[in-house]
């Protein structure tokens, strides 16, 4: 049954229904990897459709690449995508506006235009053409199929693959290593600064946060002896994620309080 | 169903790729839709190897994935090193080339 | 003809030595100038030991060639690399060496306070080397080589202390004015290849009894501005004087003895072209009667004892081209003229530069006086020159310079009475002007400062001095008795043995005639200058005032070359900033707009790339789409 389905270059069921089940999800996540704001959610749906891509390897009799794909891109590669991202600030979301003139329109025409060339011109070639299925060529167990085309065939590709990997690590290395170019600040140093600064006012360090706690107190500024608030006190980065609490609301409080 | 469905949905993930590459700015995201591209390919590859019998398909596809690792690691890598340099991941901030 | 195989040494060693003494550098400084004149002395040797082998050798033999390399070879012009020592090369030889290591062994004396000692004996080897090329290269194109070495030469020497930004100037005055006279000799090079397809002495001289009369005199005026450039003739002579920027001994080797007397070389070395062409030898007796006026003139004004000897130079080499374009008879003359004048003046010149070495390099002779009693080696050398130059029996320049009055006498009519009427004045002239100097200078009352100290030169200086003083009493009875000098020479310039003209006087009315003249020139400067005025008096004649300009050469070469060649120069830059450049500019202009509109495609964001990518995707999908269709 199986095989006069694949003979006539169709499936049988149970691989259908994981299709229709799992490729309309990989659409939508894809399509939800353009429209979100945020980078990790990007790469959130990015790790779902690669997902689902390693379910249909596996459906479609190429075991080992299933796995590899969960192992290496679901595994290795996103986890280094979050890193990075990471890095750089996961909460940082992006402006979707289009900053540049006519660039979207282009894309999505061209987009629609590849989409549907694409499109069109498989369904040309797939038409009437008997798929033959892997049954014989994964006698052996896949892996050993993969194994023996890797090392027979395709050996001086493998090799020169291998370089390629060893170039790229230690292209990384050399990209991501930054150079010193003067000695790391002590302590002494920071103190010196601190009295170098423009007013003494700081010399003792910033103002601690949170002095009336209505809130989450560390993003509250603290307030001055003359009751208003010091934003110097909130930490940086929280200041710079947006995360710091409108001082208005405790300077109108710190006035009230003074006229009581 | 058909073994063309496979071919089809690579197409489609394929062009959203490539929209992504161009619409979005920041450059982790531009790199993940140049992933997407990569596993498009990769699934078509799969399956014109299963429709020819052979696995030369899925070797080509194997190669595929170690060279977007490659990739993957240098391209963050640059993007480290920008960010570093100008505390933003932003691909249209690197545009000296025109200035 | 003989062949040769050690002829090149005579060139190769002062050259290589040259070339260890600038390689090497400060090395060399302990021991440079002990090599220099070693190897000058040893191509003296050399120079010797060919001139006594030629002897012993018999009519064409005499002449050695040695083929060193062929040089040039396209299609049929071959051109070798070859030397030829005939009589006429010999006597230069024995000349330039001789005279050169005198000269050497002097400098090692007076430049011995200079830490760029080394260096200016590099400097006196390279002279040698291309001073005997020149003498010693059997084609013009040879000859071309060592004329542009000796320029080269000379201007390194003559701006041997170019520290000093007027004696970098005045040898680029040198170098510039030689130019000249070197533009001359490359075009009649060119003339005579056109003319005769061969550029080698012995092939020119074979053609040119058949070439037409016109290209012969064309030749000859070219090679006559040629020596005028290297020989400071007129209209050439002007940087003779400022050339004496260079240290003493280069004034004596390059402006008395070697460098100048090249132009009298080419002349008598082309004598098959001037014999062919009696307009070519009018132009050069006219050139040499001028010149020889001319220096003398501008000789009696001269206060620094140097200029004073350079205008004698000038007007000496002036009475060498004029026997040369006597014909014949006057190439022999001209010729022992130049040996005996290459003793006296380089005598005189290493005086001169003795008296600047006793006197702390003051070279104005009013500021010397009464030195005779402080030098008196100096003053017997520089005396015997002195005796030489102005034609007193039995010196050597009684017997050349005669020779040279009577021939031009003996030119014929007109022209005959006129020549030998202007040799006369300037004997007359001469004896003036080298009175003057010698009594300015050794005689009469102290005139310098406190702080001179005059004394007597080392050994090392007074030792060439004094060789060359025997050569200056001796060296004209042995190159005049029995016309030994004519015979030996007779075979390069004179091989049709011609006779002298019609005698106008007898020889022994010429020689008290030009003795009588002399006579009253020495009376006349003893009875001027019996009181010397330190200071040059202002208020002269306006002859005096243009001999001390002399005679306006400068402000004529301003006024007819400079400006207008500056005139010219500024015109043709004017030209190229607004004709050619401007093209250039907009066409750049042009594109540089065209590139602004293409700019405005780029905006430099990877984003829009990307896009274009993409839309060549669509592209490249949608032929194939179609031609698989």
């Amino acid at each position: 049954m199986l095989s006069l389905a694949l003979h006539s270059g169709t499936t049988a069921t149970p691989e259908a229904v994981q299709f229709w089940f799992l490729a309309p999800l990989a659409v939508l996540a894809a399509l939800g990897m353009l429209l979100v704001k945020k980078a990790v959610h990007s790469a959130l749906l990015l790790a779902w459709v690669m997902v689902s891509l390693a379910f249909f390897y596996i459906a479609q009799d190429a075991l080992f690449l299933g796995i590899v794909q969960i192992v290496v891109y679901t595994g290795a590669v996103m986890m280094l995508f979050l890193f990075i991202l990471m890095l750089v600030g996961v909460d940082s979301s992006d402006s979707l506006v289009e900053t540049i003139k006519g660039q979207r329109g282009a894309a999505i025409a061209a987009a629609l235009g590849v989409g549907g060339l694409l499109t069109s011109l498989i369904a040309r070639a797939v038409q009437g053409v008997p798929a033959v299925g892997l049954k014989d060529a994964n006698n052996g167990g896949n892996v050993q199929g993969l194994a023996s085309e890797l090392f027979t065939k395709y050996v001086w590709a493998f090799e020169v693959v291998s370089a390629l990997l060893i170039t790229a690590a230690l292209g990384a290395m050399v990209l991501a290593h930054s150079q010193k170019i003067k000695s790391k600040t002590a302590q002494r140093d920071l103190s010196i600064a601190r009295f170098r600064k423009d007013s003494l006012g700081a010399s003792a360090g910033l103002p601690a946060p949170g002095v009336f706690a209505r809130h989450n107190a560390v993003d509250v500024p603290a307030l001055l002896p003359d009751g208003s608030p010091a934003p110097s006190s909130i930490s940086a980065t929280l200041k710079a994620r947006g995360d710091m609490l409108d001082s208005k609301i405790f300077e109108l409080e710190a006035k009230e309080e003074e006229e009581n | 169903m058909d073994i063309s469905n496979y071919l089809f949905l690579s197409a489609i993930l394929f062009t959203i790729g490539a929209v992504g590459v161009v619409v979005r700015r920041n450059a982790i995201v531009v790199f993940m839709c140049i992933e997407l591209m990569l596993n498009a390919t990769n699934l078509a590859f799969v399956t014109f190897a299963r429709i020819n019998g052979n696995l030369d398909g899925q070797v080509a596809s194997f190669f595929t994935m170690v060279v977007a690792a490659c990739e993957v690691v240098v391209g963050l890598a640059i993007i480290v090193t920008m960010f570093r340099s100008r505390r933003s991941a932003s691909v249209d901030d690197a545009s000296l080339l025109k200035r | 003809m003989t062949t040769s195989t050690h002829l090149v040494y005579l060139i190769a060693l002062p050259l290589v030595s040259a070339a260890i003494l600038l390689l090497l550098g400060r090395i060399a400084d302990k021991w440079g100038h002990i090599l220099a004149t070693l190897v000058s002395a040893s191509a003296f040797a050399i120079g010797v030991s060919e001139f006594f082998a030629m002897k012993s050798r018999h009519g064409d033999a005499r002449a050695a060639t040695q083929t060193i390399f062929s040089w040039i070879s396209v299609g049929s012009f071959k051109v070798d690399a070859a030397l030829l020592l005939d009589q006429l090369s010999i006597s230069f030889v024995l000349l330039i060496t001789g005279v050169g290591t005198l000269i050497h062994i002097y400098s090692i004396a007076y430049m011995s306070h200079d830490r760029d000692r080394r260096r200016f004996f590099a400097y006196l080897n390279l002279f040698i080397a291309a001073m005997l090329l020149l003498v010693l290269g059997n084609s013009y194109l040879n000859l071309y080589v060592g004329w542009e070495g000796v320029g080269l030469a000379s201007y390194l020497l003559i701006g041997f202390w170019n520290q000093k930004p007027a004696y970098a100037t005045a040898a680029k005055k040198a170098f510039v004015a030689n130019r000249v006279g070197d533009v001359g000799l490359s075009l009649a090079i060119m003339i005579a290849f056109a003319q005769f397809g061969t550029v080698t002495f012995a092939g020119v001289k074979a053609g040119a009894p058949h070439a037409s009369s016109a290209a012969l005199t064309a030749i000859g005026a070219m090679l006559l501005l040629a020596a005028a450039g290297k020989s400071a003739q007129f209209p050439l002579q002007s940087w003779l004087g400022d050339a004496m920027a260079g240290p003493t001994p280069v004034s004596a080797l390059i402006h008395a003895a070697t460098m100048v007397t090249a132009g009298v070389y080419l002349i008598t070395r082309s004598n098959f072209i001037f014999d062919a062409s009696s307009t070519a030898r009018l132009l050069v007796v006219i050139v040499g009667a001028i010149t020889l006026l001319f220096g003398a003139i501008v000789g009696t004004a001269k206060d620094d004892i140097k200029k004073a000897l350079a205008a004698s130079t000038m007007s000496q080499i002036g009475y060498m081209i004029l026997a040369t374009g006597l014909g014949p008879v006057g190439y022999a003359f001209a010729i022992m003229h130049l040996l005996t004048h290459g003793f006296f003046k380089a005598g005189m010149f290493l005086g001169a530069g003795s008296v600047m070495h006793g006197m702390d390099d003051e070279v104005n002779m009013r500021k010397y006086g009464g030195l005779a009693k402080f030098m008196p080696i100096t003053t017997i050398t520089f005396g015997l020159g002195y005796l030489a130059i102005i034609g007193v029996p039995p010196f050597a320049g009684f017997y050349s310079k005669d020779k040279i009055i009577e021939t031009a006498f003996n030119a014929g009519g007109t022209k005959g009475i006129l020549l030998g009427g202007a040799a006369l004045l300037g004997a007359a002239i001469t004896a003036f002007y080298m009175t003057r100097v010698v009594v300015l200078t050794f005689a009469g009352s102290k005139r310098w400062d406190e702080k001179a100290h005059p004394h007597e030169s080392p050994v090392l200086m007074w030792l060439p001095m004094a060789i060359l003083a025997i050569g200056s009493v001796a060296s004209g009875f042995l190159l005049a008795s029995g016309s030994a000098m004519v015979n030996w020479l007779a075979p390069v310039v004179n091989a049709s043995g011609v006779e002298g003209g019609k005698e106008l006087m007898k020889p022994i009315v010429v020689s008290l005639l030009a003795l009588g003249v002399v006579v009253v020139g020495v009376a006349f400067a003893v009875i001027k200058y019996r009181t010397v005025p330190s200071v040059a008096p202002e208020d002269v004649s306006i002859f005096t005032k243009a001999a001390r300009k002399d005679l306006y050469q400068d402000s004529l070469n301003e006024a007819l070359l400079m400006r207008p060649g500056q005139k010219l120069t500024s015109g043709l830059v004017y030209t190229d900033d607004t004709l050619v450049d401007g093209a250039v500019r907009s066409v750049g202009f042009t594109l540089a707009t065209v590139s602004g509109w293409v700019r405005k495609l780029q905006n430099g964001y990877v984003r829009t790339y990307a896009l274009v990518m993409l839309i060549g995707l669509l592209a490249l999908i949608a032929t194939i789409w179609m031609v698989t269709l």
